[in-house]
């Protein structure tokens, strides 16, 4: 925050930055390479559901516009502890194009809710990758600070921070990540994890 | 291009800055008065001393305030609803996590403190903890968030300079002087020590009224941006509902255990009808709740 918002008292609601969402595909190649993990080809974006007629009608439309397309995902939505709702998609994971088409999905929801003034709302996108063994781990897209983290919970309250270091290593050079370890939320209870 | 549901409001800018300029005009016209008063040197000190004391008790605020409030950290582990809440919150403003802390006592009530957004604490009681929802706790902590947001502490203790510096004027004075302010030959008029007694409590009195006047400005700001950062104003607005409640019907003697910081609470922390709004720390829960209802109406607007 600058002097003047620090002395009118006045912070305007941060803006999401949407467009590294693209980034993904590309990342989810390194990611088979050079750890063995795949997409599961599920997808979800976390967001604060406003109050009232205009969130309710804009979360239809979106739902609406993901099942008009030809090859339409499965779309639900879910509510989670805090209060936060999650769309999630899933699309078929041995489909080689899946995972861009997932992104685009999610880009799609980003950007009706952006362009109904929703944006501030948004807090992060997570596409779970998953290896033979069934070690699982998301990559989360925080729209606030636009960089990426890798969470991958191992229990209710645990998570394989051995594996979370190792991705981030993976992708250091495609993705930007989070720099501070403390940005790195812990999502219990994500679906798809 | 996006359009906004973010409604801003001119009116409460324009009106805290006046404010806040009126209090800088309070402190130079002090510092001058006594230095036509008593010589050039005696008002740059007390000028000095009274941003010092006041810097001071910025740097030392989170200490402070945790000790008046007898809170407690609590870690991850403890409590781990309320640091996923908070986690949560403070990722959807991209802003550093405060430390947690809870007070055990059964006064509904939270507050926020700290020199700065990197060290600040969040404090809410167990009484609070009991009595919300999860719902309207987090409208609560988005709206203590906000206060470290907007450095509230800061502005706060830096507006209070010139408060300082006339009280210990005023203290000083009382006692003629202690020798600082010489005896002039200024035969028939008032003797200096009194003029300086008079100033200084002309100018506390002043210093408290704006004081307080600011201080419900920034909870009105921070109700504003709290509202919109878990985009729940009916959450807060039924927590605020609630907290103002439940303070009114607890006992006497639990409230003044609480008193000493009041201004950094979000209910005023002193019930009851004696108090006159002039000098109230926080704005009526009427202003606020309809503060709150208008951004409920600009966010629940339906879609073009």
């Amino acid at each position: 925050m600058g002097l003047w918002e620090t002395i009118s008292g006045r912070s305007r609601p941060k803006r999401a930055n949407l467009d590294a969402l693209f980034l993904v595909p590309s990342a989810a190649v390194t990611l088979q390479t050079a750890a063995g993990l795949l997409p599961t080809g599920d997808g979800a974006v976390c967001y604060r559901a406003a109050t009232g007629a205009g969130f309710h009608e804009t979360q239809g439309d979106i739902v609406a516009l993901l099942g008009a397309a030809p090859d339409a995902p499965q779309v639900e939505t879910s509510v989670d502890s805090f209060g936060f709702t999650w769309l999630q998609v899933h699309r078929d994971p041995s489909d080689p194009e899946g995972i861009a088409a997932l992104c685009t999905d999610l880009h799609a929801v980003n950007t009706t809710l952006e362009s109904e003034g929703f944006g501030p709302g948004l807090l992060c996108s997570l596409v779970p990758f998953a290896d033979p063994t069934g070690r699982r781990v998301g990559l989360v897209y925080l729209y606030k600070s636009g960089t990426f983290y890798p969470f991958a919970p191992t229990g209710p309250q645990q998570r394989d921070n051995l594996l979370e270091l190792q991705v981030r290593d993976t992708l250091r050079a495609e993705l930007p990540i989070e720099p501070e370890l403390s940005g790195w939320l812990a999502l219990w209870g994500a679906p798809g994890l | 291009m996006a359009r906004s549901r973010f409604v801003g409001d001119a009116g409460l800018t324009v009106r805290m800055t006046t404010v806040m300029f009126l209090l800088g005009a309070l402190f130079v016209a002090l510092v001058v008065g006594l230095a036509l008063a008593a010589g050039g040197g005696l008002g740059i000190l007390i000028g000095i001393a009274g941003i010092g004391v006041a810097v001071y008790q910025w740097a030392n605020s989170d200490k402070v305030a945790m000790r008046a409030m007898r809170a407690r950290e609590v870690s991850p582990e403890q409590a781990p609803e309320l640091h996923g809440m908070i986690d949560r919150l403070c990722a959807l403003a991209d802003m550093p996590k405060p430390r947690v802390g809870v007070a055990d006592t059964s006064v509904p009530n939270a507050f926020a403190t700290g020199r700065s957004p990197e060290r600040s604490v969040v404090c809410v009681t167990t009484g609070i903890l009991g009595m919300l929802s999860a719902e309207e706790l987090e409208g609560v902590l988005a709206h203590e968030l906000s206060h470290v947001a907007h450095r509230d502490v800061l502005v706060m203790t830096v507006a209070s300079s010139a408060g300082i510096a006339a009280g210990m004027l005023g203290q000083g004075a009382r006692f003629g002087g202690l020798g600082l302010f010489g005896r002039r030959g200024n035969n028939g008029g008032l003797p200096v020590w009194l003029v300086v007694l008079l100033v200084s409590l002309a100018v506390y009195a002043i210093s408290f009224l704006l004081l307080r006047l600011l201080s419900r400005y920034r909870e009105l700001a921070a109700d504003r941006a709290g509202a919109y950062l878990t985009m729940r104003p009916d959450a807060l607005a039924s927590a605020l509902t609630k907290i103002t409640g439940g303070i009114n019907q607890i006992p006497q003697r639990d409230l003044r255990e609480v008193s000493a910081a009041s201004a950094l609470c979000i209910a005023p922390a002193i019930g009851g009808v004696s108090l006159s709004t002039l000098t109230a720390t926080h704005p009526s829960l009427e202003q606020r709740l309809e503060q709150l209802a208008r951004i409920q109406a600009e966010l629940s607007r339906p879609t073009a």
